[in-house]
């Protein structure tokens, strides 16, 4: 019998690293909904963002808010940049240069930050790092704990961003119906790279999240996959599916690693995507009204 | 004619290979109501989205208050003050019917005038004020065109192009838009480009009409001359005299141009 506390020490962890598979997948639904385009460079924007957090913490030994703020704002940037020089090309091309596109940019984007940071691990120190909490008996890691709240924080701000003010209302209006957002004025072509940048910005707070759990490495992206599978579970066109799918295959993962044989653990979110394909194609919160043609 | 507000000279607009306007003129005074007839296919949809900017003419200009916009993309061409009700309506359906009216007005910066406005359609349109709180995708057909009007009234528009808005709606419900449509024009003094279908409803609201077939302008008139003239009243108003349709359609088809 395993006693409660390790139950849901397991859960905590889950769910921190279920938070990071959630921001990632936040980043692909975003885009998605819309621009209809899967970025798969999505995990590599995370890796990219984590490397200049590294830089600017580490290297120029900025503070920790400062630098993770400076960072986030950078990776935005860069996401603006990447839809306004060069996906927006590919606009009305079919899905499959999308797909090939960003999978390519995700080859550049690793072996670029293998040139300029080369191919070892780093870290950076944070006030997370090494850290424990004491919940009513119940020891959670600091850097586990700030994943948790930092997405719940920044899941806020989204919703209060997308819901309250102009621009995210315009953001929702361009996703929904880009031809009436464009007769009513509305700078579609600039708002699209603004989503960019949000979910450039998403991707590098994870990473920066993340750094003290694992290090930043060049492959640190390759778990963009399981957020893929968090996307999938929750919807894909869903923001609080992705989040709330996210932190389903990284709960199921952490118990399957505990339970299961080695190995397992790193099939879990493909077994779980499957299993939601079977038993619910369209994803727990699928919005099932449409599009009027 | 100079004091034209809007001027479509000799526009030909092309869908890849394929020519849907084959250079057609018309021009719309200020505070007028124009509109533009024809059969499905005959091009009147791809007029109002040339003008709107959605399609880059050939050749041919499209003057607004004195200045080209036959090639600006459509963010400008609204700003310069043309709102565009497309055709279906196109609302955002997951935003609020009150937010679908603050995306009418999203350049706009006079928050007191927006506020204004917005009770102003609430006037024109009761049911809107009603259901501000839901989304778009759940309302009706007719409210829903009532929604596309309004929001592109806040944009404070000095000219309206309106395409079909009569479509898929109940002879009723067609007769109050257009009513409101009128009102919208005498009252707000916006100048009007309305495309129909239905021919009897758009000539009866409309002060000049276009005849359009197959990319080509085959009658321009005053709406009331319009309305005697023994052509359009067969092909467009339905009324014909005893006699086999199909036959004296082909034959009297040959007599215009």
């Amino acid at each position: 019998m395993e006693d409660a506390a390790r139950i849901l020490q397991l859960v905590v962890n889950g769910a921190a690293a279920g938070c990071i598979y959630g921001l990632i997948a936040l980043g692909f639904v975003l885009i998605y909904k819309a621009t209809e385009m899967v970025n798969f460079a999505q995990g590599d924007i995370m890796m990219l963002g984590g490397f200049v957090a590294f830089s600017l913490i580490a290297k120029f030994g900025m503070n920790y808010w400062v630098g993770a703020l400076l960072a986030i704002v950078i990776t935005a940037a860069f996401g603006y940049l990447l839809d306004a020089v060069v996906l927006r090309r590919v606009i009305g091309q079919p899905q499959f240069a999308v797909v090939m596109l960003t999978l390519g940019l995700g080859f550049i984007f690793r072996a670029g930050a293998g040139i300029t940071w080369g191919y070892d691990s780093v870290g950076f120190n944070t006030p997370f790092t090494n850290k424990t909490v004491n919940m009513g008996g119940l020891i959670v890691g600091a850097d586990n704990l700030s994943i948790i709240v930092g997405t719940l924080l920044l899941c806020v701000v989204l919703f209060i961003f997308f819901n309250k003010t102009r621009l995210g209302v315009a953001m929702q209006a361009a996703s929904q119906n880009q031809l009436a957002a464009y007769y009513m004025g509305i700078p579609v072509r600039r708002i699209f790279s603004l989503i960019w940048a949000i979910s450039a910005g998403v991707a590098c707070m994870a990473g920066i999240l993340l750094s003290p759990v694992s290090m930043i490495d060049v492959n640190m992206g390759s778990l963009a996959i399981k957020s893929f599978a968090a996307a999938v579970i929750g919807g894909f066109g869903s923001i609080p599916g992705s989040l709330i799918g996210g932190i389903l295959v990284g709960i199921v993962e952490q118990f399957a690693g505990y339970k299961l044989p080695a190995g397992f653990q790193e099939v879990t979110a493909n077994v779980v995507l499957l299993l939601m394909l079977i038993v619910r194609p369209q994803g727990l919160f699928a919005e099932r009204m449409g599009k009027r043609v | 004619m100079s004091e034209s507000l809007l001027r479509v000279d000799s526009i030909e607009t092309f869908y890849g290979p394929i020519q849907a306007i084959r250079g057609i003129s018309l021009d719309v005074a200020p505070g007028q109501i124009v509109t533009v007839l024809g059969a499905n296919g005959a091009g009147k949809t791809t007029v109002l989205r040339t003008i709107s900017g959605v399609l880059d003419p050939e050749r041919g200009r499209v003057m607004f208050e004195g200045k080209d916009i036959a090639r600006m993309p459509p963010d400008q061409v609204m700003q310069l003050g043309i709102c565009h009700v497309p055709e279906g309506r196109e609302t955002f359906p997951f935003l609020t019917v009150r937010e679908n009216l603050m995306m009418g007005a999203y350049t706009r910066r006079d928050s007191a005038g927006i506020a204004s406005d917005l009770e102003l359609c609430f006037n024109y349109f009761p049911r809107l004020q009603e259901r501000q709180h839901q989304r778009a995708g759940l309302l009706s057909g007719g409210e829903q065109q009532m929604l596309a009007i309004s929001r592109a009234l806040m944009g404070k528009p000095r000219l309206l192009l309106l395409d079909e808005p009569s479509l898929g709606l109940s002879p009723l419900l067609v007769q109050q838009i257009f009513s409101i449509i009128r009102r919208i024009n005498t009252e707000q003094k916006v100048a009007i480009l309305l495309v129909e279908q239905n021919a009897a409803i758009a000539l009866r609201t409309a002060d000049f009409g276009y005849v359009l077939e197959v990319g080509r302008i085959v009658a321009a008139d005053d709406c009331k001359t319009l309305m005697a003239r023994d052509d359009i009243r067969e092909f467009y108003l339905g009324q014909k005299e005893a006699g086999e349709r199909g036959v004296r359609r082909w034959k009297k088809k040959r007599m215009w141009n």
